[in-house]
């Protein structure tokens, strides 16, 4: 009895401290943005939904970046994929008439080939994975200058009645007439909560995501049990490159447009979230929960920065640079600490 | 008759071997594709040409490459910050230079003060990179991709958002001709650098240290080699010669432009380093590899400029330049060819046998 409590003591002590520490850090920093910026509306319902709204694509791309970052690799291609995908998207609907519909299964094509290709050369022909999908980001984003070098703006009617399909909430805000001003969603976040409620379940309860933990965890070990460790290298990175062509659909109809400095350092926001909620870089550890809480914290410090208004918005990637930093040197402290004991 | 065959076979196991066929299959390529790209002729004194220019060119690759090399040996993995780091140097030069205007034409401060500050300034973003890895054990490329997101914008902030300009003649030098000297000033500056790493390496023992703790880093430790200094060291090499590479690419342009500076170099100078026939996983390296390496790569860049390639198009085949390159390297495939051959000598000996 005494170890089974001491057991569960010794969880708290590792990772789910560094998931509370999130999760308390992120209710500070929201609390005091709605203490400080309380005249500026930060304090509305809506304000937190927009939170939601403005990186429902991100959290899809994150949720992929977790499982690959669990297996102990990484993905940077994620941001020029997204790019890719709102470029293709942008292009076939405006240029070649293409409907919303051919648009979102093109986007769901490229992301399942870059994560196939990425996946294969990683998992079979066992390349580091930071080269391979280092050359995968090249080589989107120079994919994204050969289609169009110009802005293509989105005007296609179905794709902007998706983009701006407004859910209301029974819940809202009074104007200053007294008039009830309901908050609203977009369908996009919908769709990624969904897909974070998929993903916790694959993590959690299915043999190819407990797979996952294992070969993250020790891949000698995981091999050794019987595990096909390719074969679930091979499934992660496909999962990540499906979820990260959905995430830059999901990105597109928030932007609603294509261009090719797009979603530049998307790949440091989704990696740093991951790190943020937990997950550790050297991987078997993370949960796609904790990283929810990475991706709401950089969107606190964007919407921090640009409702305080007068610092530039390099001050965006700084901070998060920083608090990432922050991060790795607690996880590393905390496996010296474990390697100690 | 066989000692000829053994001959061939010398020349091709040779380390230098793969580089120079890759160099020249550029430039045989160029010669097919580029009228007029082997000729050199004279403007002004200077010798003027597709040669020249793509010497001149790679002068800022090959001083990163030669950083590249060091940290990819020793930790077995890449600084993927150098772009950055060479826009943070350049914005600190230039910010020096002109004392906080934005367009200047008289210096406010000497040259070789604005130059120090730059290689300070680029030896902590590299001795930054070298606290994460070397100490607290971070895998070489996340560690980097802290400062590869934010270093642009720590130069945007040094710069104040804007351009900086030095329309400053003695400045200019260092990015183009000093005088009547027929070589160009970064071609120079790039041959100082090797010759002084060269030097160094061969003539203390760091190189043999370096290549130990890459190839196994708990055994040096063991042996008594600090092996986290080691680490340490090859990234504030790397941090202060990727500082030498902005000062020469901000001369060139006499600006500081934090947006562009350096961009996409880290890619080349990774691609270099692995033309030049070093194993991207660490341990044993060859430095001359490397600086063939990056002439070959700006002989790719300029040849594809001259087919027409534009410059955010560029990375796409490089890409899979990279992806062929670490394939070919790659164990897996290296024990297919082996294993494939095994069995055509072995088809051949049954053959021989049922003779």
């Amino acid at each position: 009895m005494k170890a089974k409590v001491s057991g569960t003591k010794k969880k708290i002590n590792g990772t789910t401290f560094l998931l509370m520490i999130t999760i308390l850090l992120f209710v500070v920093m929201y609390a005091a943005g709605m203490i400080v910026f309380n005249d500026k509306g930060f304090a509305k319902p809506q304000m937190f939904l927009n939170l939601f709204i403005s990186n429902a694509g991100l959290l899809v791309i994150a949720m992929g970046e977790t499982i690959v970052m669990i297996t102990a690799g990484i993905d940077i291609s994620v941001g020029s994929v997204t790019a890719l995908v709102c470029m293709v998207a942008a292009n076939q609907m405006e240029n070649h008439g293409a409907s919303a519909y051919t648009a979102l299964l093109m986007a769901l094509v490229i992301g399942l080939l870059f994560g196939l290709i990425q996946g294969f050369l990683v998992s079979y022909l066992e390349i580091q994975p930071f080269i391979v999908t280092l050359a995968g980001m090249f080589f989107g984003r120079g994919m994204t200058s050969i289609i169009s070098t110009d802005m293509i703006s989105i005007k296609n009617a179905t794709f902007m009645a998706w983009a701006k399909y407004k859910i209301y909430m029974p819940f809202g805000s009074y104007s200053k007439r007294g008039k009830f001003l309901p908050a609203y969603i977009y369908p996009t976040v919908i769709i990624a909560i969904i897909v974070l409620i998929v993903i916790m379940i694959i993590m959690k309860y299915t043999k190819f995501g407990r797979s996952v933990y294992a070969i993250g965890g020790n891949e000698q070990s995981a091999l050794m049990m019987g595990l096909n460790v390719k074969k679930t290298k091979m499934c992660a990175y496909l999962l990540d490159g499906f979820l990260a062509g959905l995430g830059g659909f999901l990105f597109c109809m928030n932007s609603c447009a294509g261009f090719v400095e797009q979603a530049k350092g998307l790949e440091m926001d989704a990696i740093s979230s991951a790190v943020i909620g937990g997950t550790l870089l050297s991987g078997g550890v993370g949960t796609p929960f904790g990283t929810l809480f990475g991706v709401l914290i950089k969107g606190t410090i964007s919407s921090l920065i640009t409702t305080q208004g007068t610092l530039s918005s390099w001050w965006v990637r700084i901070v998060l640079s920083a608090l990432l930093c922050f991060f790795i040197v607690l996880q590393s402290v905390f496996a010296s600490l474990k390697k100690k004991n | 008759m066989s000692t000829n065959k053994s001959g061939w076979k010398k020349l091709t196991s040779m380390r230098l071997f793969m580089p120079l066929v890759c160099l020249l299959a550029i430039i045989i390529v160029a010669t097919i594709t580029i009228p007029g790209f082997l000729s050199i002729s004279l403007k002004n004194g200077v010798p003027y040409g597709y040669p020249v220019d793509v010497i001149n060119r790679a002068s800022e690759l090959v001083i990163l490459a030669v950083g590249m090399t060091l940290v990819t040996a020793a930790s077995g993995g890449q600084d993927i910050s150098v772009g950055a780091v060479m826009a943070v140097a350049a914005a600190v030069c230039c910010q020096i230079l002109s004392g906080g205007e934005v367009s200047v034409n008289s210096l406010s401060a000497p040259i070789i003060v604005a130059f120090l500050a730059a290689l300070v300034a680029s030896g902590i973003c590299g001795a930054f990179n070298g606290l994460l890895v070397a100490k607290l054990n971070i895998q070489p490329m996340v560690a980097t991709l802290i400062l590869y997101t934010a270093g642009r914008g720590i130069a945007q902030l040094i710069t104040d958002g804007q351009i900086t300009y030095i329309r400053v003649k003695s400045y200019q030098v260092f990015g183009s001709y000093a005088g009547k000297f027929p070589i160009p000033m970064p071609v120079v500056i790039a041959i100082i650098v090797v010759i002084i790493a060269y030097a160094i390496l061969k003539k203390t023992a760091l190189g043999l240290y370096i290549e130990s703790v890459g190839i196994n880093g708990t055994a040096s430790r063991l042996v008594g080699l600090n092996s986290t200094m080691i680490k340490f060291l090859t990234y504030l090499i790397c941090g202060v010669l990727a500082g030498v590479a902005g000062f020469v690419a901000s001369s060139r342009i006499y600006s500081a432009d934090a947006n562009n500076i350096g961009l996409n170099l880290e890619m080349d100078a990774i691609l270099a380093v692995a033309l030049g026939g070093n194993a991207l996983g660490g341990g044993k390296f060859s430095l001359m590899g490397s600086v063939i390496g990056a002439y070959t790569i700006q002989a790719l860049t300029t040849v594809l400029y001259g087919l027409n390639v534009s410059a955010d198009q560029l990375p796409v085949y490089k890409a899979i330049v990279v992806v062929v390159i670490v394939v070919l390297q790659s164990p897996v495939f290296k024990k297919f060819i082996a294993v494939q051959k095994e069995k055509r000598t072995s088809k051949a000996a049954v053959k021989g046998g049922a003779n």
